[in-house]
Formats: structure tokens, sequence, C-alpha cells
């Protein structure tokens, strides 16, 4: 997101500009008994210090696999990567040793799930497995270890701390059990933090706490936070930039007042004329017809075209330009804007 | 042609629209909590609804909001028969329901029907579509002949936007949105006058999530329907309804056309609420008041006496320990179950 970052204001940070995590033309195929799903089909995107990039999509839009891919943690098989980079502070951690990529994970990058609960094992005190990281990445104590535990209880303020240290996962409310998986996930001070639809299982008045958290957290430490997440209004509220992600590519980003005000994307533009407002009644929704596509079988061309209103296919279309047939690239449409659509220019009426 | 398109054509006979179908007065549902194992007993109860009360007009959409836990998905139950009110009354056309004989139950259960929130648990994997379409019919053959009963289905499912040609297929080849409209068409096919919809659109994405309201509202054009729309979703439940109940912990805090509770909430727990909903308009990001609750919701088994938000709230003095405000119009236009009820907007409008 390295186009888009300059025009977002950021001051604090440890030193040292450039992005922190840069993704190259990540591919990720999955092999299963229906043939090959190509879940993620070439996504690029930079994280620099302090940046929140939010990644947007529905279900099956290759979001969650392409963090899963960045932290490792990827079923291989059935999944298989087959191309791409995923370079952190310069190095690519695709080709690292596994020893090395162990050390990234937990001081360098470390990730939040939907789903607290099945994400932390039942049988262990919260404060043991948030020392955990510290035992295993530091060689801290088990006392001392217990002590960081409650100190980052603290921090994610989970009320009286000291005493629910001790506690046990299913003994938490789902708020507080996303703030125990936060503790874990900030414990050794990481980089980047990937929040994979962190608040989605929660209630909004626990939602607006814990990304209140998370903001809080972000800008003492200055760390980058990539925020998967299908909720526009989430993105709008905390992210700097987003990229929209569609069948397994990025197609469209730019900051979150761009993209947002005046989208360049078909698909963008439908996923914001789809949402019904909270501030007004409003008229009639207009939803993005079909259904979203099948990722073994993606469409010819723009994997939006069957879906689109402002596709153009046979004469209608430019040389070159044929919705069906060639495959849009992301490419720079006004500046500090990508987009994957050959008519990008009229969508956003340029 | 059958009586599906007839009743489409024809405004139905029955009496002047903005007739009272449904009053519920004081419902409420305890369920028990029990201890041993050989000889149980009673040790408390989980006050699941504790005293609700609502009405549904003919032709209109009542909203039902509220957090998870606090009673809507089990008002739902009630109200289709599934579950035994504890006490209270749901009278329909004036009968009441809880003291229906076994004939008269099976012809409201007929006409008041319930879409589920999850389409993927409520259809039965072994089942055709067709067949669960067609269901009801087995118990109530009078609706449609045994002759007819193939084309009536198709017909159905032509309505609710589903391919008549899919009707041998099972469940698991249909996606999410298309399961909601097989259920959709499961409860049309009863020729109801009510359909209960617990959180239909929750599990879905929102491009297909705007579909399936979009159909909500034409069926309700066309069939003269009467919704109850149960949802977490504060935007949608504005967008489909003519009037908002708000529920916290068993009961209603505030209800009102969606204009007075969205534009003018009187409630503490209706204004944190709706300002917890994030936006997504760039232009309304920080125009917004922010009230953000602390804690958690307390437990249904244990309840705070008085007001039941009172643990949450900033407004509360000695009173709200001590006395239960009721459900009344303190001046606002509108009822609202606060000691301190005053209309604030939340919310900026455009």
């Amino acid at each position: 997101m390295s186009t888009a970052s300059a025009s977002v204001p950021y001051a604090p940070g440890r030193g040292g500009s450039g992005p922190v995590l840069e993704v190259q033309d990540l591919r990720v195929q999955f092999r299963t008994d229906s043939g090959l799903v190509n879940a993620v089909n070439g996504v690029s995107y930079t994280v620099s210090e302090g940046e929140t990039v939010a990644i947007l999509g529905e279900s099956g839009s290759g979001k969650s696999v392409s963090a899963q891919a960045i932290m490792g943690i990827l079923d291989m098989p059935p999944a298989e990567i087959t191309s791409g980079r995923i370079m952190f502070e310069g190095r690519d951690l695709l080709t690292a040793p596994a020893e090395e990529q162990r050390k990234v994970r937990g001081p360098g990058i470390s990730m939040i799930f939907q789903d607290a609960l099945s994400s932390l094992n039942p049988v262990y005190s919260v404060g043991f497995q948030i020392g955990e990281m510290f035992r295993a990445h530091r060689g801290t104590s088990r006392k001392e270890a217990k002590k960081l535990a409650v100190e980052l209880m603290d921090r994610v303020r989970i009320p009286a701390a000291a005493q629910r240290v001790n506690d046990y996962p299913h003994q938490f409310s789902g708020g507080m059990r996303q703030r125990v998986m936060i503790a874990m996930a900030i414990a050794l001070d990481p980089r980047i933090l990937i929040a994979d639809e962190p608040t989605t299982a929660l209630d909004v008045t626990v939602q607006a706490q814990v990304m209140d958290l998370l903001k809080d957290l972000q800008r003492d430490t200055g760390m980058g936070l990539v925020l998967i997440t299908h909720d526009l209004g989430v993105v709008n509220e905390v992210a700097d930039n987003v990229a929209v992600m569609y069948a397994g590519r990025i197609v469209e980003r730019g900051t979150v007042d761009d993209v947002f005000g005046n989208p360049a994307h078909p698909y963008t533009e439908g996923l914001m004329a789809s949402i019904p407002m909270l501030e007004a009644k409003g008229g009639r929704l207009q939803p993005i017809g079909g259904q979203p596509p099948n990722l073994s079988s993606i469409p010819s061309g723009c994997p939006f075209h069957p879906r689109c209103p402002k596709r153009r296919l046979g004469a209608d279309a430019l040389p070159g330009r044929h919705c069906a047939e060639d495959v849009p690239p992301l490419r720079l449409v006004v500046p500090g804007r990508e987009a994957a659509c050959h008519y990008s220019e009229e969508v956003l009426g340029v | 042609m059958s009586d599906i398109t007839d009743a489409a054509a024809a405004p139905r006979p029955a009496a002047a629209p903005g007739e009272v179908l449904l009053e519920v007065k004081d419902l409420k549902k305890h369920f028990p909590l029990t201890q041993g194992v050989v000889f149980k007993r009673t040790v408390g109860h989980v006050r699941a609804v504790d005293g609700v009360n609502l009405t549904l007009r003919r032709g209109e959409t009542m909203g039902l909001v509220g957090e998870s836990g606090c009673g809507k998905s089990t008002v739902s139950k009630m109200l289709v028969a599934l579950e035994k009110p504890t006490s209270g009354e749901i009278l329909y056309k004036g009968d009441d329901v809880t003291k229906m004989g076994a004939r008269a139950l099976k012809q409201y259960r007929r006409e008041v029907q319930i879409i589920f929130q999850d389409p993927y648990a409520s259809l039965n994997p072994r089942m055709t579509v067709g067949d669960i379409v067609a269901e009801g019919w087995s118990v109530h053959a009078d609706i449609a002949p045994r002759k007819g009963r193939l084309q009536r289905t198709q017909e159905l499912m032509e309505r609710v936007g589903l391919n008549p040609d899919f009707v041998n297929r099972y469940p698991h080849q249909f996606s999410g949105g298309q399961r909601q409209r097989i259920g959709i068409a499961r409860a049309l096919a009863l020729q109801p006058e009510i359909i209960v919809c617990d959180e239909p659109v929750s599990a879905l994405d929102v491009s297909v999530q705007a579909q399936v309201v979009n159909l909500l509202e034409d069926l309700q054009d066309d069939f003269g329907l009467s919704y109850l729309f149960i949802a977490h979703d504060l935007s949608v439940v504005r967008h489909i309804s003519d009037r908002v109940a708000v529920m916290y912990l068993g009961s209603v805090v505030e209800e009102g056309t969606d204009a007075q509770v969205y534009t003018s909430a009187a409630h503490p727990y209706t204004q944190a609420l709706l300002s917890s909903v994030p936006v997504h308009e760039p232009h309304l990001r920080g125009l917004k008041e922010r009230i953000l609750l602390e804690g958690d919701v307390p437990s249904p088994a244990n309840p705070p006496s008085g007001c039941r938000f009172r643990t949450r709230c900033w407004k509360a003095q000695d009173i709200c320990a001590t006395e239960a405000p009721a459900l009344v119009d303190r001046g606002q236009g509108h009822p609202s179950a606060c000691h301190f009820a005053e209309a604030k907007t939340v919310v900026p409008t455009e």
C-alpha cells in the first residue's frame, strides 16, 4: 500500500521508514477431492509501521487464507503456496528455514482470530497461555511469566487481572476472551498484528470496546495492523487504507476515504449500495446480482464480470478490454488509487 | 393458476389494514437451573424473557433488536409455539395461544411461520428441496391438493428466486443465500399471516443479504404478510422495520417507529447501542457521539434489581436499584423504560 500510505499522516514510530511487511504476488491453491481451488490469485500489499490496512472481502474471497499464508499456519497439504514472496524486514519468510520463521511469529508478526474460544486451550489457565509467549521465546521463568501475563491482562483492560490470571477460558465472556487473545498476540511487542475478523463474533457494544483497545495499543506501540473483515463500517472507522478482495484478487485499493467515498471498481460500488444505512431509512437496497464465484472454476476474464452491471462484452468492449476474456490488471487509476477494472475511469466518473 | 398468484393480484379480503394481529402481554420464560443427577433440584432460574409486551399489526414489520442473550430468540420460539411461556399471554386475533387446544393450535402454527438464522442447520440434508417446501402440506393437506403439489412447489421456488428445475436437489447443493430462500419458500407454502424472521440474514454476506432483504419486502407487499423481524444488526432492522423494539436482558427497554428509536433514542442502552455501530460513510466518521459501555451484560440467572441496565448505565441513581422503570412515554413521544429518559440524537443524520 506504498502508493497510498504517503497521504496518511503518521508521526510516532520506532524509526525506519518503508514497509515492514511486503506481500508480493501471493498465490495459494487447495487440492481437494472436487478439484483445484484457487483461493488466492496474485495478491500484493505492503504494511508500514503504524499503518492500518484493512483487507475487505466476503466469504471465499481469500482474505483469511492470505493472512494464514503470511503467518505460516496454512495446512499444507491440502494448501500449497504456488508462487509469491512474503518479505518481512527484507527477508523472504517463505524460503526462510523453519526455525527462523518461528522466531518471526510472535515478536515479528502475530495474529488474532475470530473465534477466541476455539483459539484458546481449554485446559490451561489464561495466565499460563499468555505467559507461554515469554517462556517459549525468551526463556522466562514460570513465575516471571505469570507476572508479565498479569501486566498484559491489565494492559488489555481485563478487570481484576491479578485475580483472573488463573481462570480458564470458559470462565470469561466473549469480549474478555478476545482480550486474552489480544494479550497473547501483543506479548512480544510485534511489529505487525494481523487481526482476522477480530470482532465478528462479538456484539456491537463489545465490538466497539475491542476496536478501541486495538487502536490504543497500536498508537502506543506503533505496530502495523492488518485488519481482515467483511464489515464496511469497521473498515471505515478504523483503517487508513483498504484493499477490497474478490475471488482471490485485490480488485481495488486506496485510502478508506477515497475508496468508500467514490469507488473505482463496480464490486466496491455494489457493496456500498447493498448495505442499509443506520443514519437514514434509505430506499430499496441495490444488491449485487448472482452468487459469489466458485473458486474451483473462476470465471474467465474479470472474475466479477458475470455479476457486473457495467461489464462490456462483444462489440461494446474496447480492444483488449473485453470483460469476459481479458483479465484486468490492478492498475493505478488516479493518484493513490488502484483498481482492477477495464473501465474504472467510467466507474469513477473521471 | 394457483392461490399463490391470485393472492398476489388481489389484496386480501380480510379486515382493514392496521388491525392488531398479534398481541404479547407480559410474556415470561424462565428456564430452571438444576443441580444433581439422580435427584434433580431447581437451584434457580434463568430469566431469559421477563415481561415482554409487543403488538404486531397486519402488514407491518416489527423489528426486535438486542445483543446475544437478551432473549429475542426465546421470544420468537414462544411466538411460534415451540416453547411454552412460563407466564403471560400471546393473543392471536384475540385468542390466547397458550390456552389453545390442539385443533386451534394446528391452525395457528399454519398461520404463523418462522424463518431461522442458520440456513445450513435448519434444512434437513436428506430431503430434497421440493420435499422440504412441500412438507407442511402433509399436515395441512387442505392448502394444496395432492395433485398439483409439484407445480405449486415450483411456483413457490420461482417466486423466491430459485430455479424451479432444482426441485430435486438437496440443500448442500445450494449456497447460503439460496438456502435461506428455500426456508422462505417453505414458510410461504402454508400461506401464513405472520412470518417470524429470526436473524434471517445474519449468516449471509452483504451482497447476498441485500437480495434476501429485498425479497422479504417484495413478498410482504404481494401477500400482505406481517413480519416480526429479529436481528442484532441495527442497520438492517431500521431498513426493514416500521416499528422497532429494543431488548436488554429479557425485557423491552424502548419501542417506537424506526425514526423515533433511531433519531431520538430515549433509553441510555439504545443510545449506547446506536453509538457502537460503525457507520460506513467516510464523511460521518467521528461525527457520532462515542458512548462506550463498561463491562459485560449481567447473567440473566441473577439479574440486577430494579432497572436491568443500571450496572452499566452512566445515569444510574439510587432509584434505579430499587424501582424497575415501566415502559411508558416520559415525554419523548414513544415509550422507554428509563427513569431518566431523555431523547437524544446519537447517529448524525445527513
